[in-house]
């Protein structure tokens, strides 16, 4: 099948990825790391920490003063997609590739890790979307055109979990998932369901994920989500991890396809980066043998957006201080929202700029390894606690017995207990009872089977079961069953309702889905907080928005103001025939402006003209400070303000000038354009008209008319140094003979 | 349980370790704790496992459940739920997907049955 080919100018067309998707053929099996370059030279710059770059893709907002490099870290930058829509989250993926992320985590609907059996068909989710082989096959066909589109290939992800575990995992092997959660601890601790079936389970999805090579990352973080004082959980958070890898790695996981998911415990305003700095190097000691996914604090994470990067970038100061293979990004809107797409992009764009800026840093710092100082104190404390608490582990009668008696997520820090752990029955949870032991002809026929499988009994090879059959879904696809849909919630219907806004002329701003219509506003109310709340909401309803919610407060001082922020929906629509979109103004190059003027070199002479003592506007496009004409080697002579037309003109035969440039502020009467009018008519009974060009400019002067009173050009409000050069050179090769450099 | 702060007294015995043999320690610690877990998904199966055995067998994934659920209430779990679906076809001579549906809409449990007895 040929493969779907993006252009970057056009929307990805949703019905273009379903069509023919019963056939669609994932490309590969396992996990893609980036592929680092030695000393990578982009624009004027060498890096030491950065990987091969994207064939397109969104710089860094000040990329425009660096050639629009993009330079991309070593490390895999995850974004976690949860809209509920798995099509709006197609589009969103694109958003994120293009901002530098190459692991797609896409996060499950509410709930589905109680449903028995794998789920069919596209409903629409809660807080993430039902993982389904239709929507996993999807994803996979618009995440292939996507990383073609970017030039680097894309790791998908989702989660192994819950009572269908291994149900999911033959599914991810089938359609070329490239990396899970699995855990089965986060079962027993969070999901309340049976250990023993969560660890019985867990064998056989970590079975199939080794044959599908996909890269596992545990789930111990959830303890720092979930304990009472974050840090405190330390010790036991490297038990989890330990736990969780050795028992994959004895299924037969590599170590290298083996990822820790691990969180700088802790935020400021605690003194976090002196108390997650042992631990991130006390887990790297221990667990030395697997990767590190670098996940951020979100237990402390708040409403404001600003607090939350400023965290992020803390994690990453330790994440490049001890070392990450992946980095993940947590919206900075967690605290407040379902994530937006606008978040999963600043996420991606915090990490890829926190990463750059510390590109090559270790290079000059390095850790205190002072055998007496506090980190090596620390991190020996951590690890001796760690092991006690192991040990404590198989003293109680093993992990089932420990889970029974509380050991986890207890509030205190290890060995210290203050009994409100999070306990679970060995015999109890969701699954207790469907433990079936295997008889002695058990058998089956069926590549990457967990345990014990009397394949012998029909004088099959061990190692081959699935010969039996004559190969099963992994050696031949064509016995997949691929169901469609199942009801009405389905992707078909959703996109019909949306038509008008997905192939038609309408428009309405969006945050997660299609057209959801919600804008956020920003403002300061200046009075306390519950006023400002109330006060917000009422501006809101009277700017027509709908359903309006305060998601963030933060007090400017208790009596003087409170910065607010509201989301609501607008009702309306905007319709792109109804409106007439100007064309984009051109603009040379820098590097086209500086040739221009070493090879043409060129005076220009500049004032305020009349009575009129304003200087800023003019001193804004002169002023090579502020991006002015200056700045390409223009020579400009600043005559100053209320300077007489005539001295302009004069000055400029005296210097020989090729421009004369006026600002003219005060229009009463219309005097602007008469003044470029007389700067006009003197030139040309001076004999300077064809030498020099003319233009004039200021906030109340409209280009058409300026150019009716016999000047070359004007230049209306919020016109800059680079609109004036730009017209400069292009009049200058007009009078030349030569072509315009724009067109 | 509540416990005051004991680590000065409980870290007595690794106190002296050198980096190294507490890392080892560690190590061989987990090995004992993870080993009976391993040996319980040796030795046992669920209706999730046999769920994800049957989806490799191509059997469809309307189908796993019902499927499990006969095999659960005929005690035939500890053959294995794909075990079941092979006997089918082999004693019917029709294929895996062909006796997979059989078995979903309940026929062919008995002679299933029966051939287990057999084999003992």
């Amino acid at each position: 099948m040929a493969d779907m080919v993006l252009n970057r100018n056009e929307k990805l067309d949703v019905d273009e990825i379903l069509k023919d998707l019963e056939h669609y053929e994932p490309r590969r099996r396992g996990w893609t790391w980036r592929k680092p370059v030695e000393n990578l030279q982009m624009g004027p710059f060498t890096y030491r920490q950065c990987s091969e770059p994207l064939k397109q893709g969104v710089p860094l907002p000040p990329a425009k003063y660096f050639d629009g490099i993009d330079p991309q870290p070593i490390e895999t930058i995850t974004t976690e997609i949860a809209s509920g829509r798995f099509e709006d989250d197609i589009r969103r993926m694109r958003m994120g590739a293009w901002h530098g992320a190459d692991h797609l985590m896409v996060i499950r609907h509410m709930g589905q890790s109680h449903i028995d059996g794998l789920m069919e068909g596209t409903p629409q989710g809660i807080g993430g979307v039902p993982i389904t082989r239709k929507q996993v096959r999807a994803q996979r066909k618009a995440i292939d055109a996507i990383e073609d589109e970017v030039g680097r290939p894309i790791n998908y992800h989702s989660y192994i979990s819950g009572v269908a575990g291994p149900d999911v995992a033959v599914m991810f092997a089938e359609e070329g998932i490239n990396g899970a959660h699995q855990d089965p601890q986060y079962n027993v601790l969070y999901r309340d369901i049976n250990c023993v079936r969560s660890f019985v389970d867990a064998c056989e999805s970590k079975k199939v994920m080794q044959w599908a090579e996909i890269l596992q990352i545990d789930g111990a973080h959830n303890a720092n989500a979930t304990a009472r004082d974050a840090w405190k959980v330390m010790p036991e958070l490297i038990v989890q991890h330990a736990i969780n890898s050795l028992f994959s790695e004895k299924v037969g996981i590599k170590p290298e396809n083996i990822s820790l998911s691990t969180v700088p415990p802790t935020a400021t305003p605690a003194p976090c980066c002196y108390m997650d700095l042992p631990y991130a190097v006390a887990l790297r000691q221990i667990c030395d043998r697997y990767k590190m996914r670098a996940q951020m604090n979100t237990k402390y994470i708040d409403s404001s957006t600003r607090e939350a990067t400023v965290t992020h970038v803390m994690n990453m100061l330790i994440s490049r201080m001890t070392s990450a293979d992946i980095q993940s990004t947590i919206t900075p809107d967690e605290g407040r929202n379902v994530p937006w797409h606008i978040y999963n992009i600043e996420a991606c764009d915090t990490a890829k700029q926190a990463l750059l800026g510390f590109d090559g840093l270790n290079e000059m710092l390095q850790l205190n390894m002072d055998p007496e100082g506090p980190l090596v104190k620390t991190v020996r404390r951590l690890k001796e606690k760690a092991l006690l608490f192991m040990e404590e582990i198989i003293e109680v009668g093993g992990y089932f017995q420990a889970v029974q008696e509380g050991f986890f997520v207890d509030s205190a820090e290890y060995p210290e207990r203050n009994g409100d752990g999070i306990a679970r029955q060995i015999e109890g949870g969701i699954g207790y009872g469907y433990i079936f032991e295997r008889d002695e002809d058990y058998m089956a026929p069926v590549t990457a089977h967990y345990g014990y499988n009397n394949v012998k009994q029909y004088g099959a090879d061990e190692k081959d079961p699935a010969a039996l059959i004559g190969g099963c879904t992994f050696e031949d696809r064509s016995k997949i069953v691929f169901i469609d849909e199942l009801d009405e919630d389905n992707v078909d219907n959703r996109l019909a309702e949306l038509e008008e806004y997905r192939h038609g002329t309408k428009v309405k701003p969006e945050v997660e889905w299609c057209a959801d219509g919600t804008i956020l506003i920003t403002m300061a109310i200046p009075t306390n907080r519950r006023t400002a709340e109330v006060v917000a909401i009422e501006i809101a309803k009277k700017m027509g928005l709908e359903s309006p919610e305060v998601i963030s407060r933060e007090v400017l001082q208790d009596a003087e103001g409170t910065r607010i922020e509201i989301k609501g929906k607008v009702p309306f629509d905007i319709d792109l025939a109804e409106l007439v979109i100007p064309p984009e103004p051109k603009f040379l190059t820098d590097a086209q402006l500086y040739d221009e003027f070493e090879n043409h070199p060129c005076t220009v002479v500049c004032g305020t003209v009349g009575n009129d003592e304003h200087s800023v506007g003019l001193r804004e496009i002169i002023n090579i400070k502020h991006g002015g004409i200056e700045k390409w080697g223009i020579k400009v002579h600043y005559l100053g303000t209320s300077v007489p037309v005539e001295k302009l003109v004069d000055a400029a035969i005296e210097l020989n000038a090729d421009c004369i440039m006026a600002s003219t502020i005060i229009s009463h009467d219309n005097v602007h354009y008469k003044n470029m009018k007389r700067i006009n008519d003197l030139a040309v009974e001076k004999g300077i008209r064809d030498d020099v060009i003319i233009v004039a400019g200021g906030t109340q002067v409209i280009p058409e008319d300026a150019i009716k009173t016999g000047i070359d050009m004007g230049f209306g409000r919020n016109s800059h140094g680079i609109d004036v050069a730009t017209f400069i050179v292009e009049e200058k090769r007009k009078r030349r003979g030569e072509a315009s450099l724009i067109d | 349980m509540k416990r005051k702060d004991d680590f000065e007294e409980r870290r007595k015995h690794i106190a002296n370790l050198s980096d190294e043999e507490l890392y080892n320690r560690f190590w061989e610690t987990t090995e004992k704790v993870v080993n009976p877990l391993l040996e319980l998904g040796y030795k046992n199966t669920t209706p999730s496992v046999e769920r994800s055995v049957l989806l490799r067998m191509g059997v469809s994934s309307l189908d796993t459940q019902k499927i499990v659920e006969n095999c659960m209430d005929r005690n035939l779990m500890r053959k294995g739920a794909g075990h079941c679906v092979y006997k089918l076809a082999k004693l019917r001579d029709i294929s895996i997907r062909e006796a997979s549906i059989k078995l979903a809409e309940g026929d062919g449990w008995n002679e299933v049955a029966e051939s287990f007895k057999e084999v003992k």
